[in-house]
């Protein structure tokens, strides 16, 4: 193993330990709560990058699946008193059940149409649940907050549970994306992003493999929206089902490298340090300088650097990588 | 039926007609992007968006009405899609499909965002226009602004379908619309269409705002409601056809409507959705378009 | 000697809009049988490989693999069945290493992925790509990305191989190289059908050389009689 990738493994285990020990070095509420919104989006990334950035299917409408989880669990919750961790199990299999009903007819499309089509998929949604009197509508459903504890999923004195069930999560979704891109699954994945015709010619059933990746990733993105909807203890429509939530988590995994494992991760810590910094200089909404950085980022970013920030540190490691090489292929003092 | 839902109805019908007509002067600058150079601007939104808010100031800082200052509006977008054409897209023409999604993505929230911070959200309306009340044609009731609109976005698709087909420029435009190569073979030059396709394109969503602009509120986001439309009447009247999107445009304008009146109004733009989605899957060419 | 043929095709015909494709072709290849096809620019070679491949439904006619109709199959079908193929514009998977491209048309076999990569080093060695393996595809030269498609197609463990233009743009030694490759592979037992304009590197190697031009088939022969064949001589040099 050569020293880079003994750097990176060692930097690796360095980050998770302090990850882990974080709520118990750090205590102030305000930085644990910024840790945890990083968590949850960095989630949600690589939930997305598993049908946009390893299969190549760029989905601009993945706030349906956050919200079917949020939705699913809070209505079991509060109107059947089922533990949110059912619940959030039963968010996941029907957001992955409603995934495949609209991915089999869409897989058909190609790229930029299956853009346009889950978009257009999240706003029917999003109409008619706000028109849905059943989940409250537009009312939105807020979550009993009288019990408290593991079991509720509710925690009231401090936030820190909620850290580690983000950490928890995010460490199920990296290890769902890391075994994909091990297994066959993984290859058949991204030979179908890059030539799917070719993909074809060797056996690969385009849409069975695209259906096991939209399904996959609405599960996780589910499961997201149940924390979510644990934390705040109130949902509707405009909070988990509406289009610039599905923006922002498209946005994560682009800007941190769509189809890299780790990018996800690090485009949540940007994104979500732009918008706290922008809230504090800014006030609430931001006044759109939040969105002013991410679209300036994206574009630059789409121009330069289509891999992301991952590409970046990818390419650093290339010619580190190639520097060494020449090292040892031209010891100084044997001349040319 | 009584007469009065036979008069509700074709009021109905109607007004379909004129949003329809301003819906397919939205979907022409967005086909005549895509028909030249295969790329989806997802920011065509913003640019409808400036073009409002760029009458919106010209009402308020200089009293000029939007009806007015609407050929420097289109003229102001025209520079602002050459622009970019220019600066962004240009870039990324060889790119892979996700790139170039990402670009016009991009471009759509940094515009939007542009918006916001110089302008905050508050919704702005345009206030002692030109043509203001209400005007009755046939036994029908319309609001003047409204009609004036839709006549607007019919004289300006007219002229663009006479620009396209009747002028030496025009015919350059469509034909590496039709096959780029053999256009560049006859010495047409592609950067230059680009750069026009990208510049009317903005053009015709700007104007579109400024005749909106008389009647419809004013907001950074307002770009959101008309962009999925817009895809909308581009996919059902085929990519690339401006004859497609004037008809498709007239559609989508009555199915909503229609929509709201029989439905619900609540479910209009769901019904629009519906009707986007059939198209995708059961003939994704759309009405004229190239298959 | 000869029970079923691997391949019969029996009058296909290939129309899009008015434009006629492929007409009336009929004929049958053999396990172990190389046959060169070939044919002026725009004879609807490449068609007819498409039809074979799955990649497109004949308007008409029947083509039967191994005794099954397979007409209207779809590629992964056809792939499954033992039909593989190369492009006649290469489409290697460009941001995957040479060794992944392969291991991807092994997987089709074994989805183990210590199996695939231990079948698509054997293939890698087979077409003499192995120095290549941890180099991005993209990187490979135009005739070294050829090769990979056709160690990638040959890691599907076909029965027959369609190669379209493999030796185009090779230098001689190169193209020698190409049809000494293709022995190799019909001694693995996979017969080839293989496409081609650089003449002297497949009539030494072809069993039979078929001929299209304007999507109709003019001559079927050992490859002697073809060159002799006026027909042609004429579709290739004019009247």
């Amino acid at each position: 193993m050569d020293r880079l990738t003994m750097i990176k493994y060692v930097l690796g285990v360095v980050i998770l330990l302090l990850t882990l020990g974080f709520p118990l070095i750090v205590t102030q509420p305000s930085l644990v709560n910024f840790a945890i919104l990083v968590l949850m989006a960095a989630q949600l990334g690589v939930a997305w990058n598993i049908l946009g950035g390893y299969a190549g299917q760029v989905s601009l409408g993945h706030a349906v699946f956050y919200g079917i989880g949020a939705y699913a669990s809070s209505v079991l919750a509060a109107k059947f008193g089922l533990s949110p961790w059912l619940g959030m199990l039963a968010g996941g299999v029907i957001a992955s059940l409603f995934s495949l009903v609209v991915g089999w007819p869409c897989f058909r499309l190609k790229g930029h149409y299956f853009a346009m089509a889950t978009l257009a998929i999240a706003a029917i949604v999003e109409i008619l649940v706000t028109n849905w009197d059943y989940v409250e509508g537009a009312i939105g459903i807020s979550l009993p907050m009288n019990t408290s504890g593991w079991a509720a999923m509710v925690f009231t004195r401090s936030k820190t549970p909620y850290f580690y069930i983000a950490l928890g999560l995010l460490l199920f979704s990296l290890a769902v994306s890391w075994i994909f891109k091990r297994s066959y699954i993984g290859y058949y994945f991204r030979a179908i992003k890059e030539d799917p015709d070719a993909a074809r010619s060797l056996g690969v059933s385009l849409s069975h493999y695209k259906l096991i990746a939209i399904a996959a990733s609405a599960f996780l993105t589910a499961m997201g929206g149940t924390l979510y909807a644990q934390k705040e203890l109130f949902i509707d429509p405009g909070s988990v089902l509406v289009g610039s939530l599905s923006i922002k988590i498209a946005l994560i995994a682009i800007l941190g490298g769509v189809g890299t494992l780790f990018g996800p991760v690090m485009g949540a810590v940007v994104l979500i340090t732009i918008e706290e910094f922008t809230r504090q200089m800014f006030g609430s909404t931001g006044m759109g300088t939040d969105m002013i950085i991410y679209g300036g980022i994206i574009v630059v970013i789409a121009v330069f650097s289509p891999g992301g920030i991952a590409a970046l540190f990818a390419e650093r490691e290339r010619a580190w990588r190639a520097r060494q090489r020449r090292v040892v292929f031209n010891p100084p003092g044997e001349g040319i | 039926m009584t007469n009065l839902t036979v008069t509700l109805l074709a009021q109905t019908v109607a007004s379909g007609l004129m949003i329809g007509l301003i819906y397919a002067l939205i979907a022409i600058g967005l086909t005549l992007i895509f028909g030249v150079m295969d790329i989806v601007n997802f920011a065509h939104g913003e640019f409808l968006m400036l073009g409002m808010y760029a009458s919106f100031w010209g009402a308020s800082l200089f009293l000029l009405d939007p009806l007015v200052t609407l050929p420097l509006t289109a003229l102001m977008l025209f520079a602002l899609g050459v622009l970019i054409y220019r600066l962004v897209i240009r870039r990324i023409l060889a790119a892979p499909m996700l790139s170039q999604i990402f670009a016009t993505f991009g471009m759509m929230i940094l515009l939007r965002g542009v918006a916001q911070f110089l302008w905050k959200p508050d919704h702005r309306t345009v206030s002692h226009s030109l043509v203001e009340g209400k005007i009755t044609v046939l036994g029908l009731q319309f609001g003047t602004p409204q009609l004036t609109a839709s006549l607007g976005a019919v004289l300006v698709t007219g002229g663009i379908w006479w620009f396209l087909n009747r002028t030496r420029l025009g015919t350059a435009l469509e034909a590496t619309s039709i096959d780029r190569e053999a256009a560049t073979l006859m010495g047409i030059n592609s950067q230059r269409m680009f750069a026009l396709a990208w510049g009317l394109g903005a053009a015709c969503a700007g104007v579109a705002g400024a005749l909106l602009s008389t009647y419809f509120p004013i907001f950074p986001e307002v770009g959101a409601d008309f962009i999925l439309i817009a895809f909308v009447v581009v996919v059902l009247g085929g990519f690339g056809s401006v004859a497609g999107a004037f008809w498709a445009g007239i559609i989508v304008g009555e199915v909503e409507v229609l929509g709201g009146f029989f439905v619900g109004p609540a479910y209009k733009t769901a019904l629009v959705l519906s009707l986007f989605l059939l198209v995708l899957l059961f003939r994704p060419r759309g009405l004229m378009g190239k298959a | 000697m000869t029970a079923v043929p691997l391949l019969a095709v029996e009058g296909l015909h290939m129309v899009f809009g008015g434009l006629v494709a492929n007409r009336d072709i009929s004929f049958s290849v053999n396990a172990g049988e190389i046959i060169g096809l070939i044919g002026p620019n725009g004879a609807g070679k490449t068609t007819l490989f498409n039809c074979l491949a799955g990649f497109y439904t004949p308007s008409a006619g029947a083509i039967h693999f191994d005794g099954v109709s397979v007409g209207g199959q779809t590629p992964e079908q056809a792939a499954r069945r033992g039909i593989a193929r190369t492009f006649q514009i290469v489409r290697i998977f460009p941001e995957m290493t040479v060794l992944e491209n392969v291991m991807v048309g092994a997987m089709l076999r074994s989805k183990k992925i210590s199996a695939a990569r231990a079948a698509a080093e054997n293939e890698l060695v087979f077409i003499g790509l192995e120095h290549r393996r941890d180099v991005k595809a993209q990187q490979l030269t135009v005739s070294e990305q050829k090769r990979l498609e056709v160690a990638r197609a040959l890691a599907t463990h076909p029965r027959l191989i369609l190669l379209d233009e493999i030796m185009a743009g090779l230098t001689p030694t190169e193209v020698r190289e190409a049809s000494q490759m293709v022995e190799r592979i019909r001694d693995r037992d996979i017969a080839c059908i293989i496409v081609e304009h650089v003449m002297e590197g497949i009539m030494p190697i072809s069993d039979r050389i078929i001929v299209l031009d304007a999507g109709v088939k003019i001559a079927e022969a050992a490859p002697a009689a073809i060159a002799q064949d006026p027909a042609v001589i004429t579709a290739y040099l004019g009247a």
